[in-house]
């Protein structure tokens, strides 16, 4: 297995648009757009049903239909339906990243213990406050949990989106795969590999940070996780 | 004043969780709801701040609708204590003290500042303000929660079974001083307990609710210990009732005998002062076994007489000269005479309500 | 639904082909993980330091992803690039990965007043870890398996990608013929219902071996 393809200097230059920094910026936009418009979708829907108690079924199953669905064939599912481009790789991502957002969402807010909700309630605090003010800072650690695991799975998938005639990282391993360049492909693997723990111990560092220190699981690796009843881990995809 | 008019409380399953309650808490006193678990004390306590709402009858607070208000503002109004405080575990003691004010529109700081005042208050140092409430063990825990149902300062505080989670020790502290507290600040509280002696010990008032919600008596802990309105509250209130409710009765009515009086041949020796120094009898001096003072109960005058050697206890002035004895036989008569004035009148007034 | 059908007929062969593939590549490595993290989880369970290095290899490891980790596997092993065993390995890693984690914490999770009262009984350590200890941790045990079964159905897909056999060729068969849908919906079908029957089938078995988790619920 020879490094030199990972290790040369040509391929790290920011001005080369087949180089690494490129890619990985290419790869990060992917991820980035996909989940930012999944979390917009999925967390309200998360705090609405885990305030509530109504729709839990609704929750508990989309968590785990998301991990039923093979990556591969949505992203297809979606190439037919759209056609090539940003569009049907974007939805496809989407699409993966809403089940655990929004099943992990749902199992904090509901593990809020119901003493504190009630004291909450009995302060005088408003159905907005309470989930707000109350569920979300307690929640944090399992939802930013949830978080790191549909990054990973976007992630992961988002080098699958290459196939599909995209940029990103995954442009490593089908080009080389294609030309037969192991080189290549050893080298976009190992960038892959890279970037997602990084990335993952970004948010951990961030989980860190916006974690109530009074809350239990600050910073602590919540994946692959304790199994309580939802939140599930993730392998990456 | 709180009033219960007629209130029922009926889920949709058809259980009657309180059926036509009636009853009336004074302001500024402490009145107490207890009753075995699944007997509605909680759900009439809910029913208060609007936790809970009632399926029919009325809730007024001062001869106002708890229903007239936004149940949020409502509640900012009204403190709210339950058993294991329920503090939020995000924030810390300060900021978990200062809740109802910033949500009241004070700022953080100035709800803060106050919060170390009631910090105090409650008898915890200043410098567990900072931590959070998991690193507080259960009794501080729960005197935060209370600091913090008093930060608002609101004439109402609703307490549901705010010492149950914590041991029998840390409980009786707990009790003293919420009687402190109340003494200090003369809140209308309900509290709600399960446990009997906790009622009678806390309670201006205490409501003894039965099993399928059934008021089964409203009355002082003296009434409810001298006249137990039905078997139920007899048992509830259990053995040693005549003995518990001398607690309540004035020890000053008994009649003093001088201190030179000569008891079954012994005689109290005090010092040049006047201060008791025990029992001068044929085998030497005994001990005292303790002394009251003016405004003991009767309770506390009995357990003296039957320690002392000499069969009488020993009252002490304020400087704790001793100016007189009680002995058994006076303390005997005035026993018998009390109860039977009281429940003498407990009739009369059941005659006339 | 005609064009499923129709393919359905014409195919059928390589579509059963490609399940029992499907079936071997993603139930096999579970099936190996979970006799290993037996053993690995209560040695993980009983040893501090040991549990610290063990869950945070675990964590690295599902951090990366599946894809990459299949092609940096033949470099690593020796292994071709199609061999089957790249999957195996890679699949039973990450399994491995999650059910050493939930072993252990199902272990931990059995009420430390129950396996005080076994050993007072005069119970010696592993009889008592073997008819005490596992059986009651099992629920939670058996609740990792089921999340690492489903997502190991839907992971072996991607070894389509490498040139890999399983339901996955057929999502490539599709892209291949210009996004024709009917392998790729019968692809997505197959899958998730395969994913579906194991998760029943583990969970017949939960309740078979833990009536007493049942009997106490509500």
């Amino acid at each position: 297995m020879s490094l030199d393809y990972l290790l040369d200097a040509a391929n790290w230059s920011l001005s080369n648009p087949e180089g690494f920094p490129q890619r990985i910026l290419e790869h990060l936009g992917y991820t980035t757009l996909a989940l930012l418009i999944a979390a917009v979708i999925a967390f309200p829907i998360g705090l609405l049903i885990g305030h509530t108690g109504r729709g839990a079924l609704l929750a508990i199953n989309l968590g785990n239909a998301g991990r039923a669905l093979p990556t591969l064939g949505v992203l297809m599912l979606a190439l037919a339906a759209v056609g090539i481009g940003l569009v049907p790789v974007t939805i496809a991502l989407i699409v993966l990243a809403i089940p655990p957002i929004l099943a992990t969402t749902y199992a904090g807010v509901r593990s809020v213990a119901d003493e504190t909700v009630d004291a909450a309630r009995g302060v005088g605090m408003t159905e907005p406050q309470i989930a707000w003010r109350v569920e979300v800072p307690i929640a944090l650690p399992i939802i930013i949990g949830g978080l790191r695991n549909a990054t990973l799975q976007v992630i992961s998938t988002a080098t699958i989106a290459a196939y599909a005639g995209l940029g990103g990282l995954g442009r490593y391993l089908f080009d080389g795969l294609a030309t037969l360049e192991y080189d290549q492909v050893v080298a976009g693997a190992i960038v892959i590999a890279a970037l997602a723990v990084a990335i993952d111990l970004a948010l951990a560092g961030t989980q860190r940070l916006l974690v109530s220190p009074g809350v239990g699981g600050r910073g602590a690796d919540n994946r692959p996780t304790t199994v309580r009843p939802e939140p599930k881990p993730e392998p990456a995809g | 004043m709180i009033e219960f008019e007629s209130v029922t409380k009926r889920y949709p399953d058809g259980t009657v969780a309180v059926g036509d309650l009636s009853l009336k808490v004074e302001t500024g006193q402490i009145t107490v709801f207890v009753g075995p678990s699944g007997c509605g004390k909680t759900t009439a306590l809910r029913m208060i701040n609007r936790m809970i709402q009632p399926t029919a009858g009325r809730v007024l607070i001062d001869g106002a609708d708890v229903t007239a208000r936004p149940e949020a503002e409502l509640r900012r109004e009204i403190g709210y204590v339950i058993q294991g405080a329920g503090l939020f575990p995000h924030r810390t003691v300060l900021d978990n003290i200062a809740t109802v004010p910033i949500l009241q529109g004070v700022t953080r700081r100035d709800a803060r500042s106050s919060a170390l005042g009631l910090l105090e208050r409650v008898g915890l140092p200043a410098n567990l303000g900072e931590r959070y409430p998991s690193q507080l063990s259960g009794g501080q825990q729960q005197r935060v929660g209370v600091a913090r149902a008093l930060a608002a300062d609101p004439p109402v505080l609703l307490m549901d079974e705010p010492f149950s989670a914590v041991d029998p020790v840390v409980r009786d502290d707990l009790q003293q001083e919420l009687l402190r507290l109340q003494g200090e600040l003369g809140k209308t509280i309900v509290l709600v307990t399960h446990d009997i002696d906790e009622a009678i010990r806390l309670g201006d008032e205490v409501a003894v609710f039965a099993q399928g919600a059934r008021l089964a008596q409203f009355a002082p802990p003296a009434d409810l210990l001298a006249a137990p309105a039905d078997d139920f509250v007899a048992a509830l209130v259990g053995r040693d009732r005549g003995f518990r409710g001398l607690g309540f009765t004035d020890g000053n009515e008994i009649a003093l005998r001088p201190i030179d009086h000569d008891v079954d041949g012994l005689a109290l020796e005090v010092d040049p002062d006047g201060r008791p120094l025990g029992w001068r009898g044929t085998d030497g001096l005994l001990p005292t076994e303790g002394t009251f003072r003016e405004g003991a109960n009767l309770r506390t005058v009995t357990d003296l007489v039957i320690l002392s050697p000499a069969g009488a206890a020993v009252r002490v002035d304020a400087e704790g000269r001793a100016d007189g004895l009680v002995l058994l036989e006076d303390l005997a008569g005035s026993v018998r005479t009390q109860q039977r004035e009281r429940l003498t009148a407990l009739a009369t007034a059941e005659d006339a309500g | 639904m005609n064009d499923l059908w129709s393919y359905l007929r014409t195919n059928g062969d390589d579509v059963f082909t490609a399940l029992v593939q499907h079936i071997w590549l993603a139930l096999a490595p579970v099936t190996i993980a979970f006799v290993l993290a037996l053993p690995l989880g209560a040695l993980v369970q009983r040893y501090g330091p040991v549990r610290h290095i063990a869950l945070t290899a675990g964590s690295v490891i599902y951090t990366v992803p599946s894809l990459a980790l299949l092609l940096l596997l033949p470099g690593i092993l020796g292994t071709s690039v199609l061999d089957p065993l790249n999957v195996i390995i890679a699949l039973t890693l990450y399994s491995l990965a999650l059910l050493v984690r939930t072993t252990a914490d199902g272990l931990d999770a059995v009420d430390p007043t129950v396996l005080q009262a076994a050993s007072a009984m005069g119970y010696r350590p592993v009889r008592r870890w073997l008819t005490v200890q596992l059986p009651l941790a099992m629920p939670v045990i058996l609740t990792g398996l089921r999340v690492a079964t489903v997502a190991n159905v839907s992971m072996v897909s991607v070894a389509a990608l490498i040139g890999i056999g399983g339901l996955g060729q057929l999502f490539t068969r599709g892209f291949q013929l210009g996004f024709y849908l009917p392998p790729i919906v019968i692809g997505l079908i197959l899958s998730v219902a395969l994913a579906v029957v194991a998760d029943v089938f583990i969970v017949a078995v939960q309740r078979r071996l833990t009536p007493w988790a049942r009997a106490g619920a509500r």
